[in-house]
């Protein structure tokens, strides 16, 4: 058999590498769906398709071996009996990590230590940047930019409506988690709607309420006992924060009404069911 | 980066085609890895593990000038691989029979594509890597590596056929 017998790929129909891209899921949904179009009426794209999933089918003969216990140990073994120094880039300016013997035997002993070798190492060689971690204080003002910047015109709310029925689906689909929504246009505070926001690296649900003049935003997202907290209040920069946690959400309310007001909202939120 | 030694490993074995000489360079390769490891920088360790492994292994090949070591069938016979090929005292003998000879078969079709092939086949279809990290494991343009898929898969499914045809 001549191993070297090298078929053009576009040999047939130019497209049947796009074919290949859709089985790999390589696609977008629109270049997806422009390939379906093109390949109801190409014999050639058909064919490849069939190939493609014969080529597959025969790859799953051959196992997916993990590497043999024995070999593991050597190659472990071995790498502590190296001993390795840690090579930097002069200008790098990280934090040189030297790997010692009790560092290498540590990660030797057992998967899950060789994961926190890891996670040492990197965490040790930024710990540059272990300053700025978020703490609590870094959410609360992430939570005041976002109402902050959720009051300039136009930004405050994706779907408009007072109803509760319209604003929660709205989130299907946008968010992974279903918050809830209540109105309390009866007790002062009625809904005016609901926007996505981005807070501490995850996509979050605002709800945003009216008090008077003044914009109330609920964030949501899932986490937390499934135990109502006792609200906690904070101030900053003028902006009163209630935290709590309900129902296995956690929920920050962020206004520049005062912290009574805002006390008063996170009361009439916790009594409706 | 252990959690990735499967992956290594693998890649180590198909790309020499020898447990022996796959285990070396995985051990050379993972040398580098622990001594590089504080400068890098990247988010995918996998993908920079195993183009590690791949320039390991290409150095080794070049060092025995050019000459890729012996398929991995030939280590049938010492039995060097034959921990990893008992079968599994759950199939009946008959099933697990016929899945070894499969597996034999398919081994010996993958040990036989050619290298720049065969890496591209199992980043793909043994590791699932994406197109993207493909390319960036064996330093080639995207295009190239779709090209080399369709072959790899075009000549397995070939052989598969023309051995078919033979008993």
């Amino acid at each position: 058999m001549n191993m070297r017998e090298e078929k053009s790929p576009t040999g047939r129909c130019g497209t049947v590498l796009l074919v290949q891209a859709e089985f790999d899921r390589e696609l977008d949904a629109a270049q997806a769906a422009n390939l379906q179009a093109h390949r109801t009426h190409c014999a050639d794209c058909q064919a490849a398709e069939v190939e493609l999933t014969r080529a597959h089918a025969l790859l799953r003969e051959e196992p997916y071996r993990p590497m043999p216990e024995a070999v593991r140990q050597r190659i472990l073994a071995r790498l502590d009996a190296d001993r390795p120094t840690p090579v930097l880039g002069p200008a790098e300016g990280w934090i040189q990590v030297p790997a010692t013997p009790a560092v290498l035997s540590r990660f030797r002993s057992s998967r899950q230590s060789a994961i926190g070798f890891g996670v040492g190492v990197a965490c040790a060689a930024a710990l540059a940047f272990l300053v700025l971690a978020p703490t609590e204080q870094n959410l609360t003002e992430q939570l005041v930019a976002a109402h902050v910047r959720a009051l300039q015109p136009g930004h405050l709310e994706d779907v408009v409506s007072t109803d509760q029925h319209t604003v929660k689906p709205w989130f299907d689909g946008r968010i992974d988690f279903a918050p809830p929504v209540k109105d309390f246009a009866a007790g002062g505070f009625p809904l005016i709607g609901g926007r996505l926001d981005y807070i501490d690296g995850r996509p979050v649900a605002a709800l945003v309420y009216r008090h008077d003049r003044h914009i109330i935003d609920l964030y949501v997202w899932p986490g937390a006992a499934n135990a109502i907290s006792n609200p906690a209040v904070a101030d900053r920069n003028g902006y009163s924060i209630v935290h709590w946690t309900q129902d296995g959400m956690t929920f920050w309310a962020v206004s520049d009404v005062g912290p009574g007001e805002l006390r008063a909202f996170t009361a009439a939120w916790q009594e409706t069911s | 980066m252990l959690p990735h030694l499967d992956a290594a490993h693998n890649l180590a074995r198909w790309l020499m085609r020898d447990p022996g000489a796959g285990e070396d360079v995985l051990q050379d390769a993972m040398v580098r890895a622990l001594t590089y490891f504080p400068s890098f920088k990247g988010i995918n360790p996998r993908g920079w593990l195993l183009q590690i492994v791949r320039n390991t292994a290409y150095s080794s090949m070049k060092l025995n000038h050019g000459i890729e070591l012996v398929p991995l069938a030939s280590n049938e016979a010492d039995g060097t691989d034959a921990i990893a090929d008992l079968p599994s005292l759950d199939d009946d003998p008959e099933a697990s029979l016929i899945k070894a000879r499969d597996s034999f078969h398919m081994r010996q079709l993958i040990g036989n594509l050619p290298l720049e092939l065969r890496e591209i086949l199992v980043l793909r279809e043994l590791e699932e890597l994406s197109y993207k990290e493909i390319a960036e494991v064996t330093r080639t343009p995207i295009g190239t590596v779709m090209s080399r898929l369709w072959r790899a898969r075009q000549m397995l499914v070939r052989m598969t056929a023309e051995q078919g045809q033979k008993p």
